[in-house]
């Protein structure tokens, strides 16, 4: 009962927020609409018994990918006419890709009616025999393990990449040298005098 | 307590509703008082250090002071800035505070005395607290003033750059304890140094991740010396600048309910919670409650103790602490732990 009500509570809000992320007129709007539906799918997760992942989209997407977004959105300084002046031209491309996931998700959901599926010949682990982290962890590090390193290997590339592509040394920028900064001493800036009266002091 | 429930033929679903309700208030009404009190005593521990007598009219002590504080902002009017986004301005003070209480849902007070005995309660804490930050970037955006969207951006930065290293800490914790629960977390400490003393903190390995977690933790907190979300030399009063009345009060128990909750998690991870420090059996008559209280105490008053004292920092060095020291510090311990933790525990 309660299960259920909470279902409809997550997915009602989901869809209507995914809906107002597309109708929403201020793009932060937008974005802290699309964060709710990130929430709310995590809600939804949860409830299929999924804990793991339902906290990992927490703490992935709302927590750092949505953060940057919504930083760099109330950055921009968007023209709010010129944005919704292409809205016919792209129109066709928006709806092909639109079809292209609706087709996605009921290929998916077909083939999950068809039959659970099973990595050849591996058996299904027992329900509840490990707790879902265990049995994540055992299955990443040991079945997927190849895959799992490469993925991490492409991110940290793709992170390299995007640091040697935005970092340049600027030469009129004049930066801050912490350890220069530390290592300095009263000594070096200031000195103690004992000047005599009337005589004034060199500088 | 859904057992009591159920007795009066309540179906188990409505039993359990009831119960869980009942702690949320049981944890959510003392959490209020409390954070009356810590801000009292916070002000007592600032006079002490600068010499002076702080709060001592209201009250025995000055006891009330909060109270009377409280009350006061309770009786003024909340003023919404005309140019303002009305709804995301009243929303984000309601945000901040509701993320510093739903932490708390986790946390063991007692062996067995937790509102949610989750087994991915670590992660649980993660991502509420992550979601922190919502309160201080909304505010600040909606409030449509410079000083508080200059406030936001600073919040947002700095909350994810000490997320990056704090997440790194708890891995290296969470390779010593083996598990996410906050209570197996809590009683893997038992004994953990020379079979006697209950903290993983005394660990040599663990001890300088457990100075780095509460280092980060008061950046994660806003706190002095990380306070440059509220610099108010460089940005008045930071992303409360344009708030007023009740929306600013809940600022302030949000904030501090933070403060409270990251004491009790540096004494949970690191410190043995709700154990007492030595496993000596008398010491257990002490109940849990009253050993993880005192250790919160302790952790608050560094704290307190730190505000008084540290300078605050400039934003670069912020920047340059989270990201070229702690960063690489904690990747090279959670190396370096798991490789101690497979020659010794998981090897062979």
């Amino acid at each position: 009962m309660i299960a259920l009500l909470a279902f409809y509570l997550f997915a009602t809000v989901t869809i209507a927020s995914a809906v107002l992320v597309i109708f929403a007129r201020n793009p932060v709007h937008s974005v802290l609409w699309l964060i709710l539906a990130f929430f709310n799918a995590a809600g939804l997760i949860l409830l299929t018994g999924a804990e793991f992942i339902a906290m990992l989209l927490v703490i992935v997407y709302v927590g750092a990918v949505a953060v940057l977004f919504l930083f760099v959105v109330m950055m921009l300084d968007v023209d709010f006419s010129s944005l919704r002046s292409g809205f016919t031209r792209n129109l066709p491309f928006g709806l092909m890709i639109a079809l292209v996931l609706l087709a996605e998700i009921v290929i998916a959901v077909g083939a999950q009616q068809a039959g659970p599926v099973l990595a050849r010949g591996a058996a299904a682990p027992a329900v509840d025999a490990v707790s879902n982290i265990e049995a994540l962890g055992t299955a990443l590090y040991t079945r997927y393990l190849i895959p799992f390193e490469l993925a991490g290997l492409i991110l940290l590339v793709a992170m390299i990449g995007a640091i040697v592509l935005t970092h340049r040394s600027r030469g009129d920028v004049r930066g801050q040298n912490a350890n220069r900064q530390i290592s300095r001493r009263p000594q070096d800036a200031t000195r103690n005098t004992r000047p005599v009266s009337g005589e004034g002091v060199t500088l | 307590m859904t057992a009591w429930f159920q007795s009066f033929g309540i179906t188990y679903e409505w039993s359990w509703f009831t119960a869980t309700l009942i702690g949320i208030l049981v944890i959510a009404l003392p959490l209020m008082l409390a954070v009356a009190m810590i801000i009292y005593a916070e002000r007592k521990i600032w006079a002490a250090i600068a010499l002076r007598r702080g709060p001592n009219v209201v009250g025995p002590f000055g006891l009330l002071q909060s109270f009377a504080d409280g009350l006061k902002v309770a009786l003024k009017e909340t003023i919404v800035p005309t140019s303002a986004n009305k709804g995301l301005f009243l929303l984000a003070p309601i945000i901040t505070f509701t993320v510093a209480l739903i932490v708390w849902a986790v946390v063991p007070f007692q062996p067995g005395v937790v509102l949610a005995d989750i087994n991915v309660g670590l992660l649980y804490i993660l991502a509420a607290s992550s979601l922190g930050v919502y309160g201080v970037i909304i505010a600040g955006w909606s409030s449509n003033s410079k000083y508080p969207f200059y406030s936001a951006l600073r919040a947002a930065a700095q909350m994810v750059s000490y997320e990056v290293s704090i997440g790194f800490v708890l891995v290296c914790m969470v390779l010593y304890a083996g598990t996410f629960n906050m209570t197996g977390i809590v009683e893997m400490q038992k004994g953990h140094i020379l079979g006697f003393v209950n903290a993983f903190g005394l660990n040599p390995l663990l001890f300088p991740i457990s100075v780095v977690f509460l280092i980060s933790s008061m950046a994660e907190t806003f706190r002095t010396p990380f306070d440059l979300t509220e610099a108010e030399s460089e940005l008045v009063a930071g992303f409360q600048t344009e708030y007023s009345s009740m929306s600013f009060a809940l600022f302030w128990l949000g904030e501090y309910g933070n403060v409270i909750l990251m004491c009790a998690l540096n004494a949970i991870f690191f410190w043995g919670g709700y154990l007492p420090p030595f496993d000596w059996a008398p010491l257990y008559a002490i109940p849990g409650i009253v050993w993880l209280f005192i250790k919160m105490l302790g952790f608050f008053f560094i704290f307190g103790w730190v505000r008084a004292t540290v300078p605050r920092y400039r934003y670069d060095q912020l920047m340059r602490l989270g990201w070229k020291i702690f960063l690489p510090l904690s990747l090279a311990f959670v190396v370096l732990i798991s490789g101690w933790l497979m020659l010794t525990r998981y090897g062979a």
